[in-house]
């Protein structure tokens, strides 16, 4: 058995732009993502980060076999995702489920939530019958920290949180191996992202669980990740364990998302100059060449216009795409991002 | 492991439930006095309908000896120039102007709307195919096709309601298909696909369901044009066979007599305008009530 439980090889996701009402005309390619690669270990936690527009969910909807790749390869379990027949299609669904962002629109709202979270048996295990489906709902509910009496309701009839804990039953009803949570708490109140973020961690340790987290508040993302994945542009900027990537980024593309956190001690935070990323982020149909952060990079040299950084490895188990990594002791601000490029 | 931490974080202590935005949406229609109006003659006309037999006070087909009477205690409506009881003409009609309204909007509506959904699931050939015969049909007006369909098929009732159909498959194809549209990017939907759910599934049990409400309002308007239709197509003798009592034949009739009797001709007029009106109103309100934009289908 491979040693990934997912692998996704030089994945690239290009959308065609069109232009015309009548007779379209494909004008472009939003590249939204370019040539993407990683692997995820039974048992961890990937976390993906990134700007919004950088690919995260387009990432995520590939590995779900929701969108197809453009090129490279999707393994689950060492087999090609889109190279499934009906029956381990069929398997791969029970193994590999997922928790949506927005508990507004990621639940039917013509269905009740018995029908909801009892529809994974009802696709899979249809043989179980009525009552057998109910009781284990009932169990899923109580797991993930719901009332039975819910099992009645219409999502509209819930707080946002409790939509999300359906959507967390729902994935867990299969039995899963891998859920892929696309910003599975951004878009809930920050006392109620806690409660489901700490569900999603028992839940893991419980039920042996591993996640593609995808999320843009870097905190969460520190918290519960074991390695994490930067992306901009379609691309991964940087990859390595959680505390490496946190506490010595090398990419200067990271360093500044690290800098545009607030530090939770005020005294510090106020003698933080931050240095915000200066510019908007390239179109993805018309990326820079070169190395696609170089109009925004505070180190940018000449080079960068025009040669692609390959993602190296820097030091064991940390990726990084930049031609002008430096090891540096880490402090609030590196100097290097304020100084100009050094010829 | 699990730490009492954990164990509290289990508890729903939670934010408060937002209240229901949009449940008793049948009790909103009935405070709208229009609807509450087309509600009670749809009501009263449909009970007429069924019951037009015991209600009716003649044999729509019994001549009297006197002819072109106008009305009268006997007659509250007046006489044809047959010396047919305009009443109860007028009550068996409404039992075909009723059935065509309705069993051609649920015809057209079923296909319209499985053509829709599917052209706008799928996409791609299948919807490029559908949509251009779609965008054929829209090209001329529903009645027009009607006509077409009708001098094609022949005269009678069953080919009306064929034809009345069709005429009105491409206005539930376009508006199911806009809705698919929409509907396809919700994340419930990639919920459905992540846990395998078949096509069929995804398009009936999910999409379906949430695309009710503008069908539901195009519908409501439908019946008020497919009882026009088929008046309209009875007007031009290419309706139902000539003796048979509808509203349509009635009207065309009391043409001929608008200068010696004007009841025959403006009964079955008043009728077909106090249903069409109903119906509309309770369309109006519907769409009030249920929140529907008008859907842009491209
Ligand atoms: N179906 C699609 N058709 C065309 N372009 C698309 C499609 N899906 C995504 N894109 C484009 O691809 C790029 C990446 O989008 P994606 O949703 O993957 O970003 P993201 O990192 O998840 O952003 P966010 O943080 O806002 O969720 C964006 O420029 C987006 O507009
Ligand atoms: S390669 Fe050049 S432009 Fe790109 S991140 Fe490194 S220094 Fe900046
Ligand atoms: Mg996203």
């Amino acid at each position: 058995m491979a040693d990934a439980l997912l692998e996704v090889r030089d994945l690239k996701v290009h959308f065609p732009v069109t232009r015309g009402a009548l007779l379209q005309r494909v004008v472009g390619q939003v590249k939204a993502v370019d040539g993407v690669s990683f692997t995820v270990r039974p048992g961890e936690v990937l976390g993906l980060v990134g700007e919004s527009g950088c690919g995260k969910t387009t990432v995520a909807r590939s590995i779900l076999k929701l969108v197809a790749p453009t090129s490279g390869q999707i393994l689950f379990d060492g087999t090609d995702i889109w190279a499934m027949n009906k029956a381990e299609e069929a398997g791969l669904r029970r193994r590999m489920q997922a928790i949506f962002q927005d508990p507004y629109s990621s639940l039917n709202p013509r269905m009740k939530i018995r029908e909801i979270v009892g529809e994974p048996f009802v696709i899979h295990e249809s043989s179980i019958g009525r009552q057998e489906i109910d009781r284990r709902v009932r169990d899923l509910l109580d797991l993930c920290g719901l009332p039975g009496r819910i099992a009645d309701r219409y999502p509209h009839e819930m707080s946002g949180g409790q939509r999300q804990r359906v959507g967390i039953a729902r994935a867990l009803a299969l039995k899963p191996d891998l859920i892929v949570c696309d910003e599975a708490v951004s878009a809930l109140d920050v006392s109620i992202q806690a409660q489901i973020i700490n569900l999603l961690v028992d839940l893991k340790d419980e039920l042996g669980l591993t996640y593609v987290f995808i999320g843009h508040d870097l905190s969460v993302v520190k918290h519960i990740c074991d390695r994490v994945a930067v992306m901009y542009l379609g691309r991964i900027a940087e990859f390595a364990g959680s505390d490496t990537l946190f506490g010595q980024p090398l990419h200067p593309y990271t360093r500044a998302l690290l800098d545009a956190v607030p530090v939770p001690d005020p005294a510090v935070e106020a003698s933080t100059e931050h240095q915000v990323l200066s510019g908007e982020i390239p179109s993805p149909v018309n990326p820079p060449s070169g190395c696609v952060f170089h109009p925004r990079c505070p180190i940018a040299v000449e080079g960068c216009r025009t040669d692609v950084p390959p993602l190296q490895e820097e030091r064991a188990g940390h990726f990084a795409a930049c031609s002008q990594v430096r090891f540096e002791t880490p402090t609030a601000s590196p100097p290097s991002i304020h100084s100009p490029p050094m010829p | 492991m699990m730490s009492e931490l954990a164990e509290s974080n289990r508890a729903v202590v939670d934010d408060a439930p937002p209240r229901s935005r949009w449940l008793p949406w049948r009790k909103q229609l009935l405070r709208d006095k229009k609807a509450l109006f087309g509600l009670i003659v749809l009501a009263v006309l449909t009970l007429t309908a069924i019951l037009a037999p015991l209600i009716a006070p003649y044999d729509p087909n019994a001549m009297d000896f006197m002819m072109m009477e106008g009305p009268s205690l006997a007659h509250p409506l007046g006489v044809d120039d047959l010396g047919r009881d305009l009443l109860s003409r007028l009550i068996h009609g409404s039992r075909i102007s009723l059935f065509v309204g309705f069993s051609t909007v649920a015809l057209a509506l079923i296909a319209g709307v499985a053509l829709g959904v599917i052209a706008g699931y799928f996409g791609g050939i299948a919807d490029t195919i559908i949509m251009r015969y779609i965008d054929l049909q829209w090209a001329f007006p529903n009645f027009i096709i009607a006509v077409y369909l009708v001098a094609v098929f022949g005269t009678g009732l069953a080919n009306v309601i064929v034809a009345v159909s069709l005429a009105f498959v491409d206005d539930f194809a376009r508006i199911a298909r806009g809705m698919v549209l929409t509907i396809k990017q919700e994340q419930y939907v990639d919920a459905a696909r992540t846990l395998g759910a078949s096509h069929n599934r995804i398009m009936w049990r999910h999409i379906l369901p949430n695309a009710t409400a503008p069908i539901i309002v195009q519908a409501t308007v439908s019946v008020s044009y497919a009882i026009l239709a088929e008046a309209g197509l009875s007007f031009l003798g290419l309706g139902v066979e000539a003796d048979t009592p509808t509203w349509g034949l009635i009207l065309a009739d009391g043409r001929s007599f608008i200068s010696r009797a004007w009841w025959i001709g403006v009964f079955p007029g008043l009728f077909i305008m106090i249903t069409v009106l109903s119906i509309n109103f309770l369309g109006d309100a519907m769409r009030d009530v249920l929140d529907v934009r008008e859907v842009k289908a491209d």
